[in-house]
């Protein structure tokens, strides 16, 4: 998992890997929010494009975030999920509390 | 009913054998030619039923939780999950979208939406203080739904 803070724009990418499940995501969780709390973003994006398999537990990963971002007014982003990872975020109706994307905006302008 | 091929596993109630859930599910499926989305839902219900047995089931203490894969005619596969952990006391409010017994552990509650969501048939038989078994089944080669929670 790499993080990366871009202080002009606010926004905290987290180019998330693997496999997702309950036993890897509560270290995800950990350094996910000390990046959190270190810089305050205005967007957490979640980049899902090296995520390979993802169950239930990401969606509490997920959930759990939007508790943190969402009192601050941060919004969250759902970067490329692969077909099947897309179907679980719809499924748990994600698209009501995050932006599910192929693409973002800055990179949209390039 | 026939039983074509059967693999039975058990072990120990640690999370890094959701993994081990996962792989052995996939060994057992691919011969039967699922499809890209059939593999990854079964993967996703596996992973889900043994990870309600670990965080559920036994909620931190030891056991052991035991797989059984069949392959049955007609292209059905056939998911057998059991605990001998705490069991559920009220099998219909576990099932209850977003209901979570363990809402510190970042559980979403949405195990059972998903395994019902992502098989053909979905079985619970539970007794509180002795364990639970689920059961699922879910046909290869057919269109199944997409349905929101």
């Amino acid at each position: 998992m790499k993080l990366h803070y871009d202080i002009e724009s606010g926004q905290l990418l987290v180019r998330l890997d693997g496999e997702i499940d309950h036993h890897c995501a509560g270290l995800m969780r950990t350094e996910v929010d000390a990046a959190i709390y270190a810089h305050a973003p205005r967007t957490l994006v979640l980049d899902f494009q090296d995520v390979t398999f993802m169950d239930s537990s990401g969606i509490g990963l997920i959930m759990g975030r939007y508790k943190i971002l969402q009192p601050l007014g941060g919004e969250i982003v759902l970067l490329h999920p692969a077909p099947h990872i897309k179907r679980v975020l719809q499924l748990a109706g994600m698209e009501r509390l995050a932006r599910i994307t192929h693409k973002l905006e800055k990179e949209a302008m390039q | 009913m026939k039983i074509l091929n059967e693999c039975k596993c058990t072990f120990p109630a640690n999370s890094a054998n959701e993994a081990l859930a996962r792989a052995m599910l996939s060994a057992f499926v691919i011969p039967a030619d699922p499809t890209a989305q059939e593999l990854a839902d079964l993967r996703t219900v596996i992973s889900e039923a043994v990870t309600n047995a670990i965080v559920h089931g036994y909620r931190g203490t030891t056991g052991e939780v035991a797989v059984c894969l069949r392959l049955l005619p007609e292209r059905v596969i056939y998911i057998r999950v059991s605990d001998k952990g705490c069991g559920i006391a009220d099998v219909q409010k576990a099932m209850e979208p977003l209901y979570t017994s363990a809402p510190e552990e970042e559980r979403a509650g949405l195990g059972f939406a998903i395994m019902q969501t992502f098989t053909n048939s979905l079985h619970v038989r539970s007794v509180a203080g002795h364990g639970t078994t689920l059961t699922m089944r879910r046909r290869l080669g057919e269109q199944h739904e997409e349905a929101g929670v």
